[in-house]
């Protein structure tokens, strides 16, 4: 019995600190995958967070910034929905964020919206997520922004008979339909269309299909992980010639390490999206070069979106002078205005996404290392799904 | 019409060899010595890491890399085998899944923990990059490459475990261990040996993987699913039933794709269990 009330005091006495610790801090909950198979995109956005909160210290509006992290470990929306309602519940997180993939960030989006937590979706890049809480913001991309605009620069650029070859889950299926409108609203013509199962391995029967269909443009929408290399080295080995038939794809085509496997297989490859390392400003290279300093290797598309979404949140809580209420945050994020690694960036005021520019690049060989060079951008896009059924 | 079907079986046929590769040790642990090896990629994601780092951090090139990833894919095993695996021979196949299976989960972390999350680069020789252009077909040399090999590799073995002494006495070991041990056969190595040669194919065939499938930690659960397929559809302890096996599901996988993409990726399913109902211990199985 005395053993039990001595345990209770001290539980209340440790309650009682936490309680008055959490006077001065800000608690975001991370909810993201650091095991498993997408343990290294989590580990990029994580990355991201970090050296934003190291250039910028940990304390804003006179509050501290205190970071609870939770392992979603790959796809599982169960998982995601639930650690957000523990981190708000039994940590006192005022903040989510993170939410590397889209079931989770579904899932999450209801505890969000139930609980009128600010949400910062950092990288999850399905268009409908923004709509399941109205007190969620992203700072990553969409699909749709993404490859919608690359379809209408293929017509435009020369392609008139495109092949689309996707993976065969909801982002892929995401891409196919976004490019397609846009090369067809533009008055191109699709001369046939694949999904490959996700898990696919070799990748000859799929290209030498899309091939045989004889088009000037192969669309192609690939997941990160091995894919895009195999994908590429595949398209050299069929003999597809890239100067008859374009190869367009989203950014994770391209990205760093699979250029790194495919080699000079990786020329001339064509991919639209709203990030690069490569990327030429004054600010990307300060940023790239204190990634590097801190992590070793190259930031990505996730790390900028760690990094984004720590500077929504650092100018959110400015604005607000603190407040972690869900209805001021999200009021005072709506329309924000930065300039960002990536280029100049919005926060949509009517649906709380992103608004930034679309790059065009094209892989070469630039002091004997294969990168994205771009050649063509389309500057502030919207997001078109959202466009499309708000009317 | 002709091109297009003899690209497809040749495609299928290199991607099926691709999987023999990969599966061929674990119809030696599995197979022969009816140890349920779920760590199998495990030993084929070390065989991988090694040849990587030979060639990334060492600048060797990529076929001498290849001797040592078996080399330490087959040592790093047996430690296991001495210290863990042996203890589980005559446990239930329940007990053998759940340790091996922890193997690989400790794997993919310790992995992580080591060479980073991220993809690593393979960069092949240029004499086993490109393409030949025989007759309207393009073949692609390294899956040329991979064909040669698999055969050498399958021909090595069958000479090895049938018509030597050495594999007439693993072939005991394992068939009946007190007959063995009786006849003065050295029974725990044997057994060694038998798991060290599974592993070592294994870290062969993960290193002649990683250039068309890539390397990361999740590689050790990635393909497992296709390794056991070939190795159950072959018939648990042939050789020549898991290249059979691979090569048909190689094939009828490719063919799928080619000509029904939308339901292809489902048809090595549907090939695994027609052949399996047809003949259930696989096409060559003994058991």
């Amino acid at each position: 019995m005395r053993r039990a009330m001595t345990g209770f005091a001290s539980f209340a006495v440790l309650l009682a600190a936490t309680s008055a610790q959490a006077q001065g801090t800000v608690k975001i909950g991370v909810v993201m995958s650091y095991s498993g198979q997408f343990a290294d995109p989590g580990s990029q956005i994580d990355n991201g967070i970090k050296l934003y909160m190291k250039q910028n210290g940990d304390t804003v509006a006179g509050k501290k910034i205190e970071l609870i992290r939770k392992d979603s470990g790959g796809i599982a929306p169960d998982v995601a929905k639930r650690l957000s309602q523990e981190v708000i519940v039994r940590d006192g997180a005022d903040i989510i964020a993170g939410y590397d993939l889209t079931p989770n960030a579904l899932a999450a989006a209801d505890v969000s919206a139930q609980a009128k937590k600010f949400m910062v979706d950092m990288n999850a890049a399905t268009s409908v997520i923004i709509t399941k809480s109205p007190y969620m913001v992203r700072t990553s991309f969409t699909v749709w922004q993404v490859n919608e605009v690359l379809g209408t620069w293929a017509f435009k650029n020369g392609v008139r008979k495109a092949y689309t070859l996707v993976a065969d889950f909801g982002p892929g299926h995401d891409g196919e339909a976004a490019f397609i409108k846009g090369f067809k609203d533009a008055g191109g013509e699709i001369v046939g269309s694949a999904r490959y199962p996700v898990a696919n391995l070799d990748f000859s029967a799929f290209l030498q299909r899309a091939k045989d269909a004889n088009p000037d443009g192969i669309y192609i929408w690939v997941p990160g992980g091995p894919q895009p290399a195999a994908i590429g080295k595949t398209i050299v080995e069929l003999g597809i010639d890239k100067n008859k038939v374009k190869i367009m794809g989203q950014g994770e085509l391209t990205q760093d390490d699979a250029l790194k496997s495919m080699g000079d297989a990786g020329l001339g490859l064509i991919t639209a999206f709203h990030y690069d390392a490569n990327h030429q400003s004054d600010l990307n290279r300060k940023f790239v070069a204190a990634y590097n300093a801190e992590f070793k290797r190259n930031p990505d598309m996730f790390s900028v979106g760690g990094y984004d979404g720590m500077h929504a949140i650092y100018e959110t809580l400015k604005k607000t002078g603190g407040n972690t209420d869900g209805t001021a945050l999200i009021n005072a994020v709506k329309g924000m205005k930065w300039e960002s690694p990536r280029g100049p960036m919005m926060i949509d005021p009517q649906t709380r996404d992103v608004i930034e520019t679309v790059y065009i690049r094209r892989v070469e060989k630039v002091n004997g290392r294969l990168v994205n060079v771009e050649f063509d951008k389309i500057e502030n896009v919207k997001d078109p799904w959202q466009a499309a059924t708000a009317k | 019409m002709i091109t297009s079907v003899l690209g497809v079986l040749f495609d299928g046929f290199a991607y099926g060899m691709l999987l023999f590769l990969l599966s061929v040790g674990l119809s030696v642990t599995l197979g022969m010595m009816n140890f349920v090896n779920l760590a199998h990629c495990t030993f084929a994601m070390i065989g991988g890491y090694v040849s990587v780092t030979l060639m990334n951090g060492a600048g060797w090139p990529f076929l001498a890399t290849l001797p040592i990833a078996f080399l330490a894919a087959a040592a790093i095993s047996v430690a296991f085998e001495r210290t863990m695996f042996h203890r589980l021979y005559r446990a239930s196949d329940l007990d053998q899944c759940l340790l091996t299976i922890g193997v690989v989960f400790v794997s993919v972390a310790v992995t992580a923990y080591l060479y980073g999350t991220s993809q690593q680069p393979v960069s092949l020789p240029n004499y086993l990059r490109g393409s030949l252009h025989v007759a309207g077909l393009t073949l692609g040399v390294y899956r040329i490459f991979l064909i040669v090999f698999a055969l050498a590799v399958t021909a090595a073995l069958v000479w090895g475990l049938e018509f030597t002494r050495f594999g007439a006495q693993i072939r005991a070991a394992v068939d009946n261990q007190r007959m063995a041990r009786g006849l003065g056969i050295n029974v725990d190595a044997a057994f060694a040996i038998a798991f060290a040669l599974g592993s070592g194919l294994a870290g062969l065939g993960g290193a002649l993987a990683i250039d068309m499938v890539g390397l990361d930690p999740s590689f050790a659960l990635a393909y497992l699913v296709y390794v056991l397929i070939v190795v159950a559809v072959g018939g648990l302890g042939s050789i020549g039933g898991s290249f059979a096996a691979a090569m048909l599901l190689g094939i009828s996988d490719m063919a799928g794709k080619y000509y029904f993409p939308a339901i292809g990726s489902f048809l090595i399913y549907l090939v695994m269990i027609s052949l399996l109902m047809w003949r259930p211990s696989g096409i060559f199985g003994r058991r």
